[in-house]
């Protein structure tokens, strides 16, 4: 880990996305902030879990890696080039960073056998000699457990599973060194996901891979993750290495999640906070987790919101309490 | 909890009838609940649970339908009664929540209307009776503030609070038996468990039987006290939950724990490769031959797919189904 900042090969800034709501008949357009200044940073051959609930920004942070989506403040650097720098051919991204999503039935073209749908990016990439397209199409099919013939086939032809490999070859095929993973198995039947996840454990060891992933089950978090982000209305409020997240966490949104999770073995469910997530047009002035946390006081209510601060060895916590809950 | 059985499925069989074959989706599917109990059914998609509490309820439709068996319900065969007497017991005395509540609530109506239905057709009240009722059921279910949000729509509802008023309707006639299908697969983790919690206070002061349906063996093991593990129409284990974790019988039930990720097994055992379970889930149309589990089963020999295995009993009062138990 000592060189774990000269290997940064993502590195997002302050990133801001709002989307304006409605023409205002009354003049009061309002501003949903999606991803409210979210700062991170990704290893190379690390994966990153970022996790929490639906409209806390996670996707909007992934789209915005992909460039899919412009934020409207801060910077994405990938591999050492700010992706919204002008002139910045789009070819470059994607040779560096590529996206698995979640559903692999609406994400594969129907009408395009996988062939086709992995030969596009490599001859958009200028490699358009017929044997070398025949090779990186076998050796990607291969490398995510396909036979080469199955290439011919459409994604219709394939159970569930077998589409999300086609999803992950295509994200493979142009060689990235990022790879961002929305909920990749959570559209999976359960007894298929361990052969999802462990093929994405082993290409991240034998490629070198780096993964953001993105994902609302904790279980294949705690299992696929080396660090972890925990986002709340649009910001971080918690990150550390996977193992503090689920031994030591501190924000008590992280520690509601973790107790959210049925136990098998337990009889209780756990500790449980109230409410649920508000309104992202109308966040909660000071904390923006205060009125669902049990340990709100005073001070929590008042603005600004409290900032991301380091209480331990890369171990920040975005909460004013956070020194009282050890 | 008593003693008294309350349902008792015998024998269960339901076909899908499709240009004129008939495919068992549900095979010789035994078990019963007693009075007050949480029984859980876990499998995976299109394992034949839905249709199994569609069957209870009365509303199987073409193409699917009962092929035989018996659902003695407080000693009434529900296969063989007329739709009229179906019709009065179901929200009376049978009533289900679905997975999905903004489909399963009408948009045009507003949600305290919605339950108030309940009390005008099954207990003769007025309307203007029957809203106050309405109110009343809305606050026991924990909504907020239940006089003002029995007038909003649906879609003025988060996912939790509409997930609340299908409860508060479900349970509005104090009915004997609650089947709660995916009750919290379309919410976040947090509200989930807030919801499970809503479900087990509510079914314990009342004595309510619950039959709980989930792919989510986890959760089905913390809610329930009994478990019936169904794969391809079959069920083919029962045990009571504390014990389907910790000595689970079937290879399919022993596959599935193993090929979970589960929370805290990282942090306890270091990072270990999920076990894989092969192949994929097959669909009605093709289920295999003889013990459905075969292709896919590492114990597999010649007499699985010769012949159908019967249940052994086990120690607990349950039951497995398979040629190598013992």
């Amino acid at each position: 880990m000592a060189d774990a900042v000269s290997s940064c090969i993502l590195k997002v800034e302050d990133l801001k996305v709002e989307f304006p709501l409605g023409g205002g008949v009354f003049g009061n357009r309002r501003i949903v902030h999606a991803v409210n200044g979210v700062d991170l940073e990704l290893r190379s051959g690390e994966c990153l879990g970022l996790v929490g609930e639906s409209g806390c920004g996670k996707s909007t942070v992934a789209l915005s890696i992909m460039g899919l989506q412009s934020p409207t403040g801060g910077r994405i650097i990938l591999d050492g080039q700010d992706i919204a720098a002008p002139g910045i051919d789009r070819r470059e991204r994607a040779r560096v960073a590529q996206i698995v999503f979640q559903d692999p039935y609406s994400s594969l073209n129907p009408r395009q056998t996988v062939r086709k749908t992995l030969e596009a990016p490599l001859r958009l990439h200028g490699i358009k000699a017929r044997s070398e397209i025949d090779d990186r199409i076998a050796e990607v099919l291969a490398r995510v457990g396909l036979r080469p013939e199955q290439g011919r086939r459409y994604p219709h032809e394939f159970s569930g599973g077998q589409r999300q490999r086609v999803g992950i070859a295509r994200a493979l095929i142009l060689k990235p060194k990022i790879i961002v993973l929305d909920e990749p198995v959570s559209a999976l039947d359960v007894s298929i996901r361990a052969q999802i996840i462990n093929l994405l454990l082993e290409m991240k060891d034998s490629l070198g891979l780096a993964y953001v992933m993105i994902s609302h089950d904790l279980g294949v978090v705690e299992h696929m993750s080396d660090r972890v982000a925990v986002m709340y209305l649009g910001r971080i409020v918690e990150t550390a290495d996977w193992e503090t997240i689920f031994t030591r966490p501190r924000h008590p949104y992280t520690r509601a999640l973790i107790a959210a999770i049925p136990d098998p073995f337990g009889t209780g469910i756990g500790a449980k906070i109230p409410g649920e997530v508000p309104n992202p047009i109308d966040p909660p002035a000071g904390c923006s987790f205060h009125p669902r946390c049990p340990h709100a006081i005073d001070i929590c209510r008042q603005p600004p919101t409290p900032d991301l601060e380091e209480i331990d060895g890369g171990h920040f916590v975005r909460c004013r309490r956070a020194r009282d809950f050890v | 909890m008593s003693d008294e059985t309350l349902l008792s499925i015998e024998n269960l069989y339901i076909e899908l009838r499709l240009d004129g074959a008939s495919y068992s989706a549900v095979k010789d599917v035994s078990f019963s609940i007693r009075r007050g109990e949480t029984f859980g059914l876990v499998g995976e998609s299109g394992c034949g649970k839905s249709v199994t509490a569609l069957a209870i309820i009365g509303l199987l439709k073409p193409p699917l339908g009962l092929g035989g068996g018996r659902i003695l319900f407080d000693g009434e065969d529900l296969a063989t009664v007329s739709s009229a007497r179906m019709r009065s017991l179901r929200g009376d005395r049978i009533a289900m929540v679905f997975q999905e509540p903004m489909t399963a609530l009408n948009p045009l109506s507003p949600v305290g209307r919605q339950i108030a239905e309940m009390f005008v057709l099954h207990k003769g009240a007025t309307w203007h009776e029957a809203e106050r009722l309405a109110v009343k059921a809305l606050g026991s279910v924990r909504v907020p503030a239940p006089e003002r949000r029995a007038r909003d729509y649906p879609h003025q509802l988060s996912g939790g609070m509409r997930q609340r008023v299908m409860i508060a309707i479900a349970l509005a006639c104090d009915p004997d038996l609650l089947l709660a299908d995916e009750p919290t697969t379309a919410l976040d983790v947090t509200v989930q468990a807030e919801i499970l919690e809503l479900i087990r206070d509510l079914s314990s002061e009342r004595g309510t039987a619950v039959m709980m349906i989930s792919h989510d063996l986890g959760l089905i093991a913390n809610m329930c006290s009994r478990v019936g593990v169904m794969y391809a129409g079959r069920l083919v284990e029962q045990q009571d939950a504390s014990s389907i974790f910790r000595r689970p019988q079937h290879p399919y039930t022993k596959g599935l724990i193993a090929s979970l990720p589960l929370l805290g097994a990282r942090a306890k055992y270091g990072r270990r490769a999920l076990q894989e379970i092969s192949g994929v889930v097959p669909s009605v149309v093709d289920f295999p031959r003889g013990c459905r589990f075969n292709p896919r089963c590492s114990l597999s020999t010649n007499i699985c797919v010769e012949g159908d295995p019967e249940a052994s009993p086990l120690d607990n009062g349950g039951f497995v189904r398979c040629h190598h138990h013992g």
